[in-house]
């Protein structure tokens, strides 16, 4: 009986996958033609970012305009306006280079009945001069990295965190969500935090400094803003003489490749996936505004959590 | 044109005295401000002082500083000279990039097989270091011949080399293997790190360079005097690519540095900000902005009281938001300590009061 039951749940759950992997794969908006502006090319993530966008319009059907800034908003606001002017685009997909100037662009894509979807960077112009805005969840990657290691720890450690560059958005929101989830485990405290601006020669000269201030055997673990501080991290340690990922555990986000290579030598612990996928949710967006739908003004993408490279392959086929 | 020794002496003699108007008086001041920071450093952190020995390598907070320091003093080396001729380098950031990216290019290459001359480790530093001289060239090319001023002659290429360096990794952050290359950043020899090394060598060589020749000389009065330098038959355009030059390679050498010690380039970040940390060190080390008298080892000196400060933020459980706040203030704090008519001026308050 019990077994049946097992089996029951098991195929309603393979089930549930299956469904939500054949619509995701499926998608809609086929025959639709979208521009995409995206801020450039400089670094690996934003590179697979782009990439995600293309393969995913490709499986859905959709005709892509893809339109590289080169960092420059002046390219940014010439592409929308072609594009307004040839009016041959649904929808236009923006990753804006800078938060502000967007108010009149904006508008003459709301005048001309084009929907604007933003992704990734946010844009102080009036919501309802754009659809809504999927992006990373920095919130969420924090709280996910703090749920690990509670577990990790079972709910006891000292933690010293390399935070990010002071200010930005990803720092200051992975370090709320991070302090949310650790505040509920008295055990858990932050015992130093210092910023590595999100570099790796920095993040090692951190916790150089937080190995000789502390005594080492008092720190648990580490929690790194971004993979490459983590990196800097576990140089310090294993020049303090120390093994990383045993001795001190580590977590961090973003899950850029070398850290997985770090992973398979055993030198540290999970990463937080700072996802690139933000093609589908984008393109969801899109169809389910031109079919006339009320959507929220932020469409957060959450990444998951990573202890090994093979997992995250199994993730990403 | 020498200083009969005579006269020299008197100088110095001159400039034991305190309260003097010399720049010796000044390094009086830049060593207290380094102790005074380091006292409070320890009294922040009790084991500020302690240094062991793990696996050959010494550790502790003191290697720390020095170890850190390392890239920024290679920076102000060149820096130092630089501003000794009026002038400035605002590029050397950025060179850094540029040298990492061509090293770890290259380095990737011989780690895949190939076996041409130039990916070999030994040339590949050559080069590397090379490509900082050519960059280094190219600024003293601007300022010395076309008569481009400094901050924007050398601001073309704090832009620009930017995206060289992204061009030459292509937008990518590679990392490398070859523990040849690696060495230079975080080589370890009799317990001490080799960046340490290569400071003092490179601190002690170009010293020996401009001081045991003319070259100093003739690099202090340009900076001073850039017409009747002229007048008195100096080339002094010779002077400032030579000055740039050395520039570049400090920057390369820099750059190197910062590749080894995490095994990877990264043309975004590397070297960002560097070159006002460097220029801010040499203004500590008491050369002034309008050009002459310099001295290198004084510029290092600022270096270290920069790292330290940084190494004591580091230690202190401040909230990362006031690091740069009280950054400000300690240096503040110091340029004032050396400012002769604050110290006066803070003698009169006593007197008054008393």
């Amino acid at each position: 009986m019990r077994n049946i039951r097992r089996i029951a749940v098991i195929l309603v759950v393979v089930g549930l996958i299956a469904t939500a992997f054949s619509t995701a794969a499926q998608g809609g908006g086929e025959g639709l033609t979208i521009g995409f502006s995206q801020i450039g090319s400089e670094s690996a993530w934003r590179t697979s970012f782009t990439d995600a966008v293309k393969a995913e319009a490709e499986a859905r059907g959709i005709n892509l305009l893809f339109s590289d800034a080169q960092q420059e908003q002046e390219n940014q606001i010439a592409a929308i306006n072609a594009w307004i002017a040839q009016g041959d685009v649904d929808a236009i997909i923006l990753a804006p280079v800078v938060t502000s100037g967007w108010d009149v662009v904006l508008q003459e894509a709301k005048d001309a009945g084009i929907p604007v979807v933003i992704v990734d960077r946010n844009v102080d112009a009036d919501p309802s001069l754009y659809v809504t805005r999927v992006s990373s969840d920095f919130v969420h990657e924090g709280r996910l990295a703090a749920a690990w290691l509670v577990q990790a720890t079972s709910g006891n450690c000292n933690i010293v965190e390399l935070y990010g560059t002071v200010g930005s958005a990803a720092a200051e929101d992975r370090a709320t969500g991070f302090r949310e989830v650790i505040a509920l485990f008295p055990g858990m405290q932050i015992i130093r935090s210092e910023t590595g601006n999100f570099v790796r020669t920095e993040g090692k000269q951190v916790m150089e400094s937080f190995l000789s201030a502390e005594d080492p055997a008092n720190i648990c673990a580490v929690f790194a803003h971004n993979d490459d501080m983590a990196i800097g991290a576990i140089e310090a340690i294993k020049e303090a003489g120390l093994v990383p990922a045993q001795d001190i555990l580590i977590v961090s986000v973003d899950a850029i490749p070398d850290i997985f290579d770090s992973l398979d030598a055993g030198e540290t612990n999970a990463t937080v996936e700072l996802s690139p996928f933000m093609g589908a949710p984008a393109f969801d967006a899109v169809v389910a505004t031109l079919a006339g739908e009320e959507l929220p003004k932020w469409i957060p993408v959450a990444g998951s959590l990573y202890t090994s490279r093979a997992a995250y392959d199994a993730d990403h086929q | 044109m020498q200083p009969q020794p005579i006269l020299q002496l008197k100088e110095k003699l001159a400039d034991l005295k305190l309260g003097g108007f010399s720049w010796n008086n000044r390094a009086v001041w830049s060593v207290a401000a380094l102790i005074i920071i380091l006292i409070v450093n320890r009294l922040i952190s009790p084991n500020f002082f302690s240094i062991d020995m793990v696996n050959g390598r010494l550790i502790g907070s003191l290697i720390n500083i020095l170890d850190g320091a390392s890239a920024i003093i290679l920076l102000s080396i060149g820096m130092t000279l630089v501003i000794a001729t009026k002038g400035i380098d605002l590029s050397v950031g950025t060179v850094m990039a540029i040298a990492s990216a061509v090293a770890v290019m290259l380095i990737n290459q011989y780690e895949a097989g190939a076996g041409e001359f130039y990916y070999m480790p030994g040339v590949v530093i050559l080069i590397a270091v090379a490509a900082g001289a050519i960059c280094g060239l190219w600024n003293g090319f601007l300022v010395a011949y076309l008569n481009i001023q400094p901050i924007i002659a050398t601001l073309i290429l704090l832009i620009s080399g930017r995206g060289i360096a992204q061009m030459i990794t292509q937008g990518q952050s590679p990392t490398f293997t070859n523990e040849t290359l690696a060495f230079i950043g975080r080589g370890v020899i009799l317990g001490v790190p080799f960046p340490i090394y290569l400071c003092l060598a490179m601190l002690i060589l170009v010293t020996l360079l401009v001081r045991r020749s003319a070259i100093g000389l003739l690099i202090e009065s340009v900076g001073i005097n850039a017409r009747a330098s002229f007048y008195a038959g100096i080339n002094s355009a010779r002077i400032k690519v030579m000055v740039y030059t050395l520039s570049g390679i400090c920057a390369a050498l820099a750059g190197l540095v910062v590749a080894g010690e995490v095994k990877s380039a990264d043309p975004h970040k590397a070297g960002e900000f560097a070159e006002l940390d460097a220029i801010l060190a040499v203004v500590i080390g008491g050369t002034s902005l309008n050009g002459g008298r310099f001295n290198l080892f004084l510029s290092a000196l600022g270096v270290l009281i920069i790292q330290s400060l940084l190494t004591g933020l580091y230690v202190s459980k401040l909230h990362p938001t006031a690091n740069l706040v009280v950054k400000a203030i300690v240096v503040l704090a110091v340029l004032l300590l050396q400012s002769d008519e604050f110290r006066s001026f803070l003698k009169r308050l006593f007197r008054r009061r008393a």
